[in-house]
């Protein structure tokens, strides 16, 4: 008996809404009847909302300690490293070449989606390089993660929003691999689409942290 | 087990001693209730606001009490009368708008009334002092507690961690003129009785908590922070102050004394006769 | 069971035999995950148990000086901290959940087998992390399996407060994370993956319980884990998230820092009140699926039950203040809280109601699981009726800390959540194992185990009523409690009374394993899928084609029906008035 042969596709595989096989799903087994569950949504897409949700709670937690803080004397305050303008501008071109990626595999044009993907690889590499610089510049100048509630904040902030980036370059590098053999096409590109939630979130997840830690 | 109509069979031992566990419980739990009540119970009261929260806990109590006690009767004489025997069959109904609704409104209004009760009294516990109150603080401190009394002015001086030391563990201010007149003991709390006492709560170091049982007073000492409570002691003798927060190690050695004087003259004269911090 | 599986829909697929490794260790089969959770939790549950085992020794006798006191203390915290994240939190939804959800969908697996592979084995490097701590300099954690700030943010507060605290706060990260990814798949599995004809309202509370537990889990573990990281951060890095200004240490005043030691409560809680009531729905619904099936009679109020248990998932994320009442927190964010505490007690009678309802006018059969379920009524009751107490704010101010809320919380997690988890395993058991458990000896166990839960616990009541502050190593500094003995001694008794009738149950457990009368599909003649697949199922579940669900699972003792069960899997027509949606 094996297990493989039952659903170590990763869930990305079995895309769309009409996902066949060993799952359970397919003929004679989609929770049909009268009352079941309404649109077809893949379980990718599911299981990646129900993710982005705690990504969310995790950052709610932050933001709540944050306000909370920010409200007592002896916040302190850190300047903002300008280079954060720039690894802000890497992230929103990387999520602009994702989606680029993601329609032209919609198209079936798989070189146009792993030249999109790997641009994409690259300015996300790109944008965690930047961060580490900012954290490199503040420390140059003395504010370190103890020095005050502010810049305490700003490497927790920044450091768990890289450490969910980094894990999304993980999964985009498989992706790129998978990609390159030939694993999508125009009826089978639905993991492009999920990872995407992700990693567009990611890019509103900074959006918000920049602002939160700068001008909120 | 087959369970069908098919093959009948006798639960009816079975039920039977269910059935008498659980009154065994049952009667366990209130037995033990009438015992505790006279060994086991709250602390003699010695405060006039502790009045409405004990008053508060007897009526809570007796609701308690009959639905435990109803609860428990029921599901006994279910066990006893519904297990299965024969070929009698279980029945099939499963709702009862009536019956539903009832139970839940007939508990929400019982328990809307318990709320409201105890927003009212939780309003008076944390209403402000009398002016007339006696002013105390009391800093807990791993593991013991300071008592401060203010001077005859009834000020109590500033304070600042830099000048902490081993003879001045509050960093009381020696700018402060008060500084040298407020009183400062270990684990020795006097007050007077029928009149109100106002504490000022604060810690040093970790989370303590401030507790004096037979006032239904408790109050977490925090650091960073200076909490208010006030209470009106209006029985005489003495009585014991208790930590009610884990603080380290020395947690269960945290005890102190609390002394209710009998009069302000009574305090006056303690008080005098404890030297200067 | 199969050797050989066929899969639908899978073209060329052949079987082929698995190592070792891939068939017990690294396993994808929900099944198999489900029983790694079983017992890798069962295990933990007998270290929490040793560790009561230990605390009863010494509270019973304190002047032996069993324990010192950081050792007491370092018992109190991993008892707490192994029981609640280790055991409970673990066991309902990482080893029910897992074994359960195909089977009652009437899937083959998990949405997400390979997901579900790494929170078992996820949960794994948390155990070690955990028990490593009782080896290190200072020893484990000894602040609380609440860990209050900053006693447990500042080393030099506690003996324990080294290496220990800090291993402590890895080991939940572990565990927060496995159960993490184990609700990702829970919600995704439940929504997306029922077979035909099993729409949401037809599917047993046993997976509503669970449902409702996965969306509390996603939406207050990541809290915790942000309260755990900025706690490791202040313990590691020099950041003051949770330190206060100007803390005395070893007689010197701590400088820079900034933090609120009520923050770290805030959050906490926030996760807290949640977590406990993900610690009972999923109790709160095999009990509901068990006591149907032996009353042969359908649960009442199916519908009141669903919105419950929605309701008590909703409701729990207003109340976490009802642990801070006399924090220093505002006493008008106290009076919110005494209100949202005081509603949640509703929906939770309705669910007792409904419980005592189902058995009025059944044919009860007395299997060891029902014993279980039925019991758990009478504690869930006990502990509940307890916490009105608590709710009332004016009186949780003396009751506060004292072991009153001890008696309280064993109640209805030690007491009620296990009884569950036991009811639970002598039901699904034959599912899982192909075996039957011993009857005989479940009751034996059923019956020590339920008199000594209640003459350990019950106790504590008195001792909570006389200001019996928590954690206290020993009450003999305290005159006032100075006629507590006798009730120390009784409760330590009984308590090991209680622990000894465990190994009746882990006897029997193993024994049965191995050497049971061999089960049926369905020795209980009950009506949901899971009972539709062979005992236990082959690797993918359910042969070449993939059940079809013609009812809700309730359908017990129809009038006119041929047997007094219609399973959710049988076509044949039933008697028009018992059929339901």
């Amino acid at each position: 008996m094996t297990a493989h042969a039952i659903g170590t596709r990763p869930a990305e595989n079995r895309g769309g809404s009409r996902p066949s096989g060993p799952s359970g799903l397919g003929p004679g087994g989609r929770g049909g009847g009268p009352a079941a569950s309404g649109p077809e949504v893949s379980a990718a897409v599911i299981g990646m909302a129900a993710a982005l949700t705690a990504v969310t709670m995790l950052f709610v937690a932050f933001t709540t300690a944050y306000l909370a803080r920010r409200q007592e004397p002896g916040w302190g305050t850190v300047a903002m490293p300008p280079v954060l303008w720039l690894t802000t501008a890497l992230l929103l071109a990387s999520s602009g070449t994702l989606e680029w990626a993601r329609r032209r595999i919609a198209a079936g044009d798989i070189r146009g989606l792993r030249r999109g993907l790997t641009a994409t690889a690259w300015l996300g590499g790109a944008f965690l390089v930047g961060q580490i610089a900012a954290w490199r510049s503040l420390a140059a100048q003395g504010a370190y993660i103890s020095s005050n509630p502010h810049s305490g904040f700003f490497y927790l902030l920044t450091g768990a929003h890289g450490v969910h980036l980094l894990g999304g370059l993980a999964a985009l590098g498989i992706i790129v691999w998978k990609a390159h053999a030939g694993r999508y096409g125009v009826a089978s590109h639905a993991g492009i689409g999920v990872f995407a939630l992700y990693w567009h979130f990611m890019d509103l997840l900074w959006l918000y942290l920049f602002a939160l830690l700068f001008w909120a | 087990m087959d369970s069908g109509s098919t093959m009948p069979r006798d639960e009816r031992a079975a039920g039977r001693w269910m059935g008498v566990l659980i009154l065994f419980i049952l009667a366990a739990g209130v037995a033990s209730f009438i015992v505790a009540a006279h060994i086991w119970w709250l602390q003699p009261l010695a405060s006039k606001q502790g009045a409405a929260a004990d008053e508060l806990f007897n009526a809570i109590l007796a609701a308690t009490a009959i639905a435990f006690i109803a609860v428990h009767l029921f599901v006994a004489i279910a066990l006893i009368r519904y297990a299965a025997y024969g070929r009698r069959p279980a029945a099939h109904w499963h709702e009862h708008l009536g019956a539903e609704l009832t139970w839940t409104l007939v508990p929400a209004a019982g328990l809307v009334i318990l709320a409201i009760l105890a927003e009212i009294v939780w309003a008076r516990v944390y209403s402000p002092p009398p002016a007339n109150a006696q002013v105390v603080e009391v800093t807990g401190r791993q593991f013991l507690w300071y008592v401060r009394y203010p001077s005859p002015d009834g000020k109590l001086a500033r304070t600042d961690p830099k000048f902490i030391s081993a003879g001045n563990p509050l960093g009381l201010d020696p700018g402060d003129p008060d500084s040298k007149t407020n009183v400062v003991v270990t684990n020795e709390l006097h007050v007077v009785n029928n009149r109100p006492v106002r504490v000022e709560i604060r810690s040093l170091d970790v989370i303590h908590s401030f507790f004096l049982p037979n006032f239904r007073v408790k109050q977490d000492a925090v650091p960073g922070r200076s909490i208010m409570i006030w209470f009106t002691p209006d029985r005489a003798g003495a009585y014991q102050i208790a930590c009610a927060q884990l603080c380290g190690v020395g947690h269960y050695t945290m005890r102190g004394n609390m002394v209710v004087e009998t009069d302000q003259a009574a305090f006056d004269a303690w008080l005098a006769k404890q030297g200067q911090h | 069971m199969d050797a050989l599986a066929v899969h639908e829909g899978a073209p060329g697929h052949e079987a082929h035999a698995e190592s070792f490794v891939r068939h017990y260790i690294f396993s994808l089969d929900h099944k198999m995950i489900g029983k790694q959770y079983y017992l890798t939790t069962l295990f933990m549950a007998m270290v929490g148990g040793a560790l009561a085992m230990l605390m009863r020794a010494h509270l019973g006798w304190p002047q032996n000086g069993t324990l010192d006191p950081g050792q007491y203390l370092a018992a109190v915290t991993m008892h707490g901290t192994v029981m609640i994240f280790f055991f409970l939190t673990s066991i309902l939804t990482g080893a029910f959940g897992n074994f359960l959800i195909p089977l009652m969908i009437g899937a083959r697996d998990m949405a997400f087998p390979f997901l579900n592979m790494l929170s078992y084995w996820t949960l794994v490097p948390g155990v070690l992390v955990l028990l490593s701590s009782f080896f290190v300099p200072g020893g484990p954690a000894g602040n609380g399996w609440t860990s209050y700030a900053p006693l447990s943010t500042v080393a030099k507060f506690s003996p324990s407060g080294g290496a220990g605290q800090t291993l402590w706060a890895i080991s939940i990260m572990f565990v927060l994370f496995s159960s993490l990814f184990g609700s990702l798949n829970f919600l995704t599995t439940i929504i997306n993956m029922r077979a035909r004809g099993l729409s949401l309202g037809r599917i047993p509370l046993t997976l509503w319980g669970i449902f409702i537990t996965a969306i509390l889990a996603v939406l207050s573990f990541p809290v915790l884990t942000a309260a755990v990281i900025m706690m490791i951060l202040d313990r590691t890095a020099g950041t003051s998230f949770f330190i206060p200004p100007n803390l005395l240490v070893a007689g010197k005043v701590l400088a820079n820092k900034n933090g609120d030691a009520l923050l770290w409560q805030h959050l906490f809680w926030f996760f807290g009140h949640p977590e406990v009531y993900i610690l009972i729905l999923t109790p709160m619904g095999i009990v509901s699926d068990v006591i149907s099936t032996f009353s042969r009679k359908p649960i009442f109020g199916y519908k009141a039950m669903v919105l419950s248990i929605s309701a008590i998932g909703f409701l729990s994320f207003l109340v976490w203040g009802h642990h801070m009442f006399v924090s220093g927190m505002s006493p008008l964010l106290g009076a919110a809280f005494i209100g949202s505490t005081i509603a949640i007690a509703v929906p939770s009678a309705i669910k007792t109601f409904n419980w005592c309802t189902t058995l009025w006018q059944g044919r009860i059969h007395f299997t060891s699981a029902m014993l279980f379920a039925i019991a758990f009524v009478s504690l869930f009751v006990t502990g509940g009726l307890s916490g009105i107490f608590l709710a009332t704010a004016p009186v949780d101010i003396y009751l506060h800390d004292t072991y009153f809320v001890i008696a309280h919380f064993h109640f209805v997690m030690a007491a009620a959540a296990l009884f569950s988890i036991f009811a639970g395993t002598y039901f699904w058991f034959p599912k899982m194992f192909g075996r039957m458990l011993n009857e005989r000896l479940g009751k034996i166990h059923f019956v020590f185990t339920f008199l000594g839960i209640y003459a350990t616990f019950f106790p504590m009541h008195f001792l909570g009523f006389m200001g019996n502050s928590r954690r206290l190593y020993d009450t003999s500094t305290y005159p006032f409690l100075s006629h507590a003995g006798p009730i120390d001694v009784f409760i330590s008794l009984s308590a090991f009374m209680l622990g000894a009738a465990q190994f009746v149950f882990i006897y029997n457990f193993f024994n049965s394993m191995l050497r049971g009368p061999v089960a049926g599909p369905n020795p209980w003649h009950a009506n949901s899928l899971e009972w539709a697949a062979p005992s236990p199922p082959p690797h993918g579940n359910w042969g070449p084609s993939l059940p079809v669900v013609y009812r809700w699972p309730y359908d017990y003792s129809v009038p006119g029906a041929a047997q007094d069960y219609s399973p959710q899997w049988q076509a044949e027509p039933v008697a028009a008035a018992g059929g339901e949606q």
